[in-house]
């Protein structure tokens, strides 16, 4: 294999792993502040077509990644509303949000079907971007696969060593101490809650405006909740959750590459199931191993909590 | 506007009630459907549709003929059935999200049988069918029940990542063993035999067996939860896992249980799709019933009877949107708005089931009354 194809390999695996490292960082901060959001399909589809419906119609791709993360963000406080003001169950309201979810994208997304959309700006550095392997892998992505490692470095720093990043764990961890040492338990997963919505909706604007640039319904297909289960994988470490989701992008490229080499005679329907079977089998070996004690799941996660006043 | 701020309100306190209220819990899904249909005729409105004729077509012209009332029921029995099935688990905790790809995978099961015996069916087929129709959605349920149980895995999460796989399993057997030799090439398997398909019930309609069998089991489910012992522990395993615990009753076999249970039923739903409506396996299998019946055991209060009523509603919601899209033009996708803002407002209105809202010098005044 030359350096080219390699590099165009590579190059597919970061593009695939993008809006799954987006969508599953934000969830992480969901999490470690003890709230369970399952709709992150559903935000994230949201994302995908406001996103490419601003773009399509102001005809700028940065608008289109800005109305996505509002939109994702937007979904996210009907769920805070549900399950922190009025202490819903999450699991119910998560579900509630990607069966509304999908449901909307197509409503709106109904009259972009098959119109194209001007593609996000590549950062290229001239010289740079040129250099073989290397080149091309460092330089000359879109801002938002920039935006997304620059995004792993800013949660793992905000959540271990800054202030606002311990209170917020704390809540995650013992949401009734930190509400008796006067810290605003709902306030802080309210500010989570918006976050997760905002990366979801840009891992979704990621979808519609870069790694397939048109709307389909459902195009989403399934990612929200693999970013999901890259949150359990990563033990709810950004460091960790940056490496699952490239290895994810990569189980999605080699189960594309091997379908376009004929498939070794597979039906390609059978290949597509791999990235939910790898999902599967990833899961039961992080649940099965001898590191099960040490998984460092937030103690309050997905139990709602209401200030006695 | 902060959430926040609303609840601090000065003239309104809000307490735990000591018990459920029983009247708002029947009361609230009726109000949450008022609110949706409300929602509904604003977001008409704001899409350039006339609200009225809309919410006409949605909700009330379905009803008015013989043959909406029996689509009704032929696309609520899956609902009702399934609905039962993934209640009695929500109610032990155990949530099966998987129920569309049991369905798909009780279908396959059972198609396979229909296409087995082809031009030689016996009065022994259709049985045939539905035990594997229910196998198939057991064997498929099994599998999340069995990496929870065996290795704690999330059940949320692998059965719904099971579900897009038996979606990719049912098409790679349409697109290529099973597909109909006759069939032009089209994705579908040959249409099954007239002894491998439900008895229609009333001439010119849709009607079959199955709708019958679904309330029926909508009743048996009633009667499981209620009279027997093992409806008493998943009761129980929901609402006090520690006393479920001390009572000695097994959490996994009754997460077992939960499963087989759902997953069997969403199987079974899956056959009367295919030997029913269908008449054969093609690439989709049913248009989200198990993700639906998920929004239909909530608004039945996971109670059995209440699900046959939320099953029709729901129900009502497919052929409302067929109708509007028909009569007024809307697209089809605004079934799934209307079921995610049911659920919505369902969730939101389950507040008022375990708080109490009161103004503050009418708590003030009643305050000394409770001490007494």
């Amino acid at each position: 294999m030359t350096f080219d194809a390699v590099s165009l390999i590579l190059l597919t695996v970061i593009s695939a792993a993008t809006p799954l490292l987006f969508a599953a960082l934000g969830e992480l901060v969901v999490e470690k502040s003890g709230v369970l959001n399952l709709g992150v399909e559903g935000m994230m589809i949201v994302g995908a077509v406001a996103a490419f419906a601003v773009a399509s119609g102001s005809g700028s791709g940065s608008l289109g990644v800005l109305a996505g993360a509002a939109a994702g963000a937007a979904l996210a406080f009907v769920f805070g509303v549900l399950t922190l003001t009025l202490a819903a169950n999450q699991v119910a309201t998560g579900l509630a949000l990607t069966i509304f979810g999908l449901g909307l994208s197509s409503l709106i997304g109904a009259g972009y079907v098959g119109i194209p959309v001007p593609p996000l700006a590549k950062l290229a550095i001239p010289g740079i971007s040129d250099l073989p392997l290397a080149g091309p892998l460092l330089f000359g992505h879109d801002a938002l696969v920039y935006l997304s490692l620059a995004a792993v470095a800013a949660v793992a720093w905000f959540l271990k060593k800054s202030r606002a990043g311990m209170i917020l764990r704390a809540v995650g961890e013992s949401d009734i101490s930190a509400h008796s040492i006067g810290y605003d338990v709902i306030g802080v997963r309210y500010r989570a809650v918006l976050f997760g919505g905002a990366m979801a909706g840009l891992g979704g604007a990621f979808l519609s405006l870069s790694y397939t640039p048109l709307w389909a319904e459902g195009m989403t297909a399934g990612r929200g909740w693999i970013a999901l289960a890259l949150v359990v994988f990563a033990s709810w470490r950004p460091w960790r959750l940056l490496a699952g989701a490239y290895l994810f992008g990569g189980v999605t490229i080699a189960q594309l590459y091997t379908q376009s080499a004929g498939g070794l005679g597979i039906p390609s329907q059978v290949m597509s199931m791999l990235p939910y079977l790898a999902t599967i089998l990833v899961l039961t070996v992080i649940a099965a191993g001898p590191w099960k004690g040490r998984l460092n799941a937030p103690a309050c996660l997905g139990k709602p909590f209401r200030p006695s006043t | 506007m902060s959430p926040k701020a609303q609840l601090k309100a000065p003239w309104l306190k809000i307490e735990p009630r000591r018990e459920v209220s029983r009247g708002l819990l029947y009361a609230t899904p009726p109000l949450a459907v008022a609110f949706t249909v409300l929602t509904g005729f604003f977001l008409f409105l704001a899409m350039g549709y006339d609200p009225f004729l809309s919410l006409y077509h949605f909700f009330v012209s379905p009803l008015l003929s013989l043959y909406g009332w029996s689509e009704l029921f032929v696309k609520g029995a899956p609902l009702i059935m399934i609905g039962v099935g993934l209640a009695v688990g929500f109610r032990a905790n155990v949530w099966n999200i998987g129920a569309e790809g049991q369905l798909t995978m009780g279908a396959v099961a059972g198609g396979a049988v229909a296409l087995a015996f082809w031009g030689e069916e016996t009065a022994l087929t259709l049985p045939l069918m539905c035990l594997a129709g229910i196998a198939g959605g057991m064997a498929y349920g099994a599998i999340p029940a069995f990496l929870k149980t065996r290795f704690g895995v999330n059940e949320i999460l692998t059965s719904l990542m099971l579900t897009y796989v038996a979606t990719l399993f049912l098409s790679t057997l349409v697109y290529g063993p099973l597909k109909d030799p006759l069939g032009f090439n089209f994705p579908q398997s040959r249409l099954f035999g007239d002894a491998a398909l439900l008895p229609i019930l009333l001439g010119g309609t849709r009607l079959h067996l199955g709708t019958v069998i679904a309330l029926a089991i909508a009743v048996a489910g009633w009667v499981l939860m209620t009279f027997t012992i093992v409806g008493f522990q998943v009761r129980v395993l929901g609402q006090a896992p520690q006393a479920a615990r001390f009572a000695g009753f097994s959490g996994p076999r009754l997460v077992w249980f939960c499963l087989l249970l759902s997953g069997g039923l969403a199987g079974l739903a899956g056959l009367f799709e295919a030997a029913g409506p269908i008449g054969q396996l093609v690439p989709q299998i049913s248009p989200g019933y198990g993700f639906t019946a998920i929004i239909v055991a909530f608004l039945g209060r996971l109670h059995p009877l209440g699900i046959i009523l939320s099953g029709l509603l729901m129900a009502l919601s497919y052929i409302g949107g067929e109708t509007a899209q028909v009569e007024v033009g809307l697209p089809q996708a605004v079934t799934g708005v209307f079921q995610g803002l049911l659920l919505f407002f369902l969730l939101a209105s389950d507040f008022l089931v375990r708080y109490r809202l009161r103004l503050r010098g009418a708590a003030a005044a009643a305050q000394p009354q409770a001490a007494e």
